[in-house]
C-alpha cells in the first residue's frame, strides 16, 4: 500500500463485497427457487428464504428431468455434458500438443504452411459457418452422435500456440542428450517433453473443460436424443410461458453449474494462467 | 525463432499433424469456402435449383431493412456488454489491488462465473425478470416500474446486456488486476510524495498506463458479444421482442435464416460477413499483442 487511508480501504472493502453480493444474487435466487414449488414461485413473491421443497425438486429433476412425460432425465444430460467435454478436452490437448511437437521439432516441406491452416481456425468460430459445417456432420452421418458432437470442434489453434510458444523455451541441450543417447523422437516426446508440459496441460484442461461443457449452438444444431444439460435447460422452458416448472428448471440450473464452478474453484492457479496464457 | 536441434524423419512430422490438420480441412475450411461458395447462389430451400447471382445476395442483405437492424442491434449490444462489464470490472479490480487483507478471497469470489454456460446465465437473469414470475420485475412492478421483456424491446435488449456483461466481469477482472499489479509501484508513490490523491493518481498514471490492457479487452469483449452470446439471447428473448426482433444480432439471425426460416444464400453471404468481422477483429487483436511487447 502506497499510505494508509482508512476511509479508503474501508470503502473498497464496500465495494467489493456489494460487488460480490451482486455477482451472487442470480444464483441465490436460483437457488431458493429451486427450493419452493410451482405454486410459490407463481405468486412472484417467493421471498428470499429457501423453501421446503428441496429434496422433491431435485430429485425430480436427476431421475425425470421435467416432469412432462417422455422428458430426458438430468442425470442422463449431466453424463452427456460430461462425455463431450472430456472427450473435447482431451483431444484437443492431444492433437495440439502432436502438431506443435511436429512444427517446433521437425523441418519438412510445408511446416509453415500447416502452421497457419491451423492459425486459420482461430477466424472460423462456429458460429461463422453454421449450415456447411452441420451439411459435412450430416453427410457423414454424425449427427446425433458423441463423434459429431465432439470430433468438429477438436482442433485447436489457442492449445497449438500455447504448446508451440512452450517447446520453444525448453532448452536445446535437452533434445540434443535424448538424440546422443540414442533416443528417438517419440521417446524424447514422451518421457521428457510431455512432463516438462505438464502445467500447461492443467492451465489448458481448465478452459477445455468449460468450454466443452458450456457448448450450446453445435449440440443445439446435431444432437437430438444426446441432450446435454446446458441444452436441455433450454428445453424445459421451450414448453409456453405459463408452464415452465421453474423449481425443477432452476434445479438443474443449479445442477448444471456444478461441475465447471468446481474445476475453476478447485484449479484456480492453473486457470488464471491458462487464461493469460492462450490469449498471448 | 528456430529450434537449432530437430529430430530427422521423412513420416513422421506428417503423421503428427496429421490429426489436426485433417480435422481442420474437414470441419472449418472446407465449411468455410463452402459458405463463401453458396453465398453466390441462390437456392431453393428444397435444394431442388441452385442459380449463380453473383453478388445479389450481398445487395439484397444490404438493402434489407432487417438486415441493417440487426447491424445496429449488434453494435448497441456489443458496445453495451463491452462498456458495462469492463467498467464494473475496472472499478473492482481498483479496489482489490488497493485492499491487501481479503484480496485473494475477493479474487476466487469472483472469477467463478465465467465457468458459468452463457444459456445457463441467460436462464438465471430470465427468471429474475421473467414477466408474472420474476421476483426482480415483480419488485420492479411494485415501485411502479412496468418491466417487460416480452413486449419492450429496450427492456429485452438491457436484461441481455447486463446478462452477457454479468458473465464477462471475471475475465475483464482477471486481465485489469494483473494490469494493475504490473504497474510498478514506484511511480504511484513518487505521485503519493508529491501529493496527488488516489482519484488524481488513478486518472493521470494508473489508467494511461493501462490503455494497453484496456484495448485489448476492448478487443476481447467485442468478440464475445459478437460470437459467444448466441445462448443467452437464445434463452431469454429468442432475437425478439418484436420484428425485426429487438435483441436480433448478426450471429442470431444467421442461425434462424438458415435454420429455421431455411434462406440458404442470404444465410451464407450473412456468414461471409461475419468472418471478414472475425478477421479483423483477429488481426487487430494480433497486431495490438506486437506492440504491447515493447510496452
Amino acid at each position: 500500500m502506497v499510505e494508509n487511508r482508512p476511509l479508503y480501504t474501508w470503502l473498497s472493502h464496500a465495494v467489493l463485497i456489494a460487488g460480490v453480493v451482486l455477482v451472487f444474487f442470480p444464483i441465490y435466487v436460483a437457488l431458493i427457487a429451486s427450493t419452493h414449488d410451482l405454486r410459490t414461485i407463481q405468486t412472484a413473491n417467493m421471498g428470499l428464504l429457501p423453501g421446503p421443497h428441496f429434496w422433491r425438486n431435485y430429485s425430480t429433476a436427476w431421475t425425470q428431468g421435467s416432469d412432462i412425460s417422455g422428458a430426458t432425465p438430468v442425470w442422463y444430460m449431466m453424463l452427456n455434458s460430461l462425455v463431450m467435454a472430456l472427450v473435447i478436452t482431451v483431444l484437443k490437448i492431444a492433437i495440439s500438443l502432436l502438431s506443435a511437437f511436429a512444427i517446433v521439432y521437425f523441418r519438412f516441406p510445408f511446416r509453415m504452411g500447416f502452421f497457419w491452416l491451423i492459425f486459420i481456425t482461430l477466424m472460423l468460430p462456429v458460429e461463422v459457418r453454421i449450415l456447411p459445417t452441420y451439411e459435412v456432420v450430416a453427410r457423414l452421418g454424425m449427427l446425433d452422435s458423441y463423434a459429431g458432437l465432439t470430433i468438429p470442434l477438436v482442433a485447436s489453434a489457442t492449445a497449438t500456440f500455447l504448446f508451440r510458444q512452450f517447446f520453444m523455451t525448453v532448452p536445446d541441450e535437452l533434445a540434443e542428450a535424448a538424440r546422443i543417447d540414442g533416443a528417438g523422437p517419440l521417446k524424447f516426446f514422451r518421457d521428457m517433453l510431455l512432463p516438462l508440459s505438464m502445467t500447461n496441460v492443467a492451465a489448458l484442461f481448465v478452459i477445455l473443460f468449460i468450454y466443452g461443457w458450456n457448448q450450446y449452438l453445435w449440440p443445439l444444431l446435431i444432437t437430438d436424443d444426446l441432450e446435454t444439460v446446458v441444452i436441455g435447460i433450454n428445453r424445459m422452458l421451450a414448453v409456453g410461458d405459463g408452464q415452465v416448472n421453474w423449481p425443477v428448471v432452476m434445479a438443474t440450473t443449479i445442477m448444471a453449474m456444478i461441475p465447471p464452478v468446481f474445476v475453476v474453484l478447485l484449479m484456480q492457479r492453473w486457470f488464471v494462467k491458462g487464461l493469460i496464457e492462450t490469449e498471448k | 525463432m528456430e529450434k537449432r536441434v530437430v529430430f530427422r524423419s521423412a513420416s513422421l512430422p506428417y503423421l503428427l499433424v496429421l490429426p489436426q490438420i485433417a480435422i481442420t480441412l474437414i470441419f472449418f475450411i472446407w465449411p468455410a469456402l463452402q459458405a463463401i461458395s453458396s453465398s453466390f447462389y441462390r437456392e431453393d430451400a428444397f435444394g431442388l435449383s441452385r442459380d449463380f447471382v453473383w453478388l445479389q445476395n450481398f445487395e439484397r442483405l444490404f438493402a434489407d431493412a432487417a438486415y441493417l437492424a440487426s447491424m445496429q442491434t449488434t453494435a448497441v449490444f456489443s458496445l453495451g456488454v463491452a462498456a458495462l462489464s469492463m467498467g464494473v470490472a475496472l472499478v473492482f479490480a481498483t479496489m482489490a489491488d488497493h485492499v491487501i487483507r481479503g484480496a485473494t478471497a475477493y479474487k476466487t469470489l469472483l472469477i467463478w462465473p465465467y465457468a458459468v454456460a452463457p444459456a445457463v446465465a441467460g436462464v438465471l437473469w430470465l427468471f429474475m425478470f421473467a414477466p408474472t414470475v420474476g421476483i426482480v420485475s415483480f419488485a420492479l412492478g411494485q415501485i411502479g416500474i412496468d418491466w417487460n421483456i416480452r413486449t419492450d424491446g429496450d427492456d429485452a435488449m438491457l436484461l441481455v446486456i447486463v446478462a452477457a456483461a454479468w458473465k464477462q466481469i471475471s475475465y475483464n477482472f482477471l486481465f485489469f488486476l494483473a494490469g494493475l499489479q504490473s504497474i510498478p509501484k514506484s511511480l504511484i508513490e513518487a505521485a503519493a510524495i508529491d501529493g496527488a490523491g488516489p482519484g488524481k493518481r488513478f486518472w493521470t498514471i494508473v489508467f494511461p498506463l493501462l490503455s494497453p490492457t484496456t484495448f485489448f479487452l476492448l478487443v476481447i469483449n467485442v468478440v464475445y458479444a459478437f460470437f459467444d452470446t448466441f445462448g443467452i439471447i437464445h434463452s431469454i428473448t429468442d432475437g425478439g421482442p418484436g420484428s425485426p426482433g429487438a435483441t436480433n444480432i448478426l450471429v442470431f439471425k444467421v442461425f434462424s435464416d438458415g435454420f429455421i426460416a431455411l434462406n440458404l444464400g442470404s444465410s451464407a453471404a450473412q456468414s461471409v460477413i461475419l468472418m471478414a468481422i472475425v478477421i479483423t477483429l483477429t488481426v487487430v487483436q494480433f497486431r495490438y499483442i506486437e506492440k504491447k511487447v515493447h510496452y
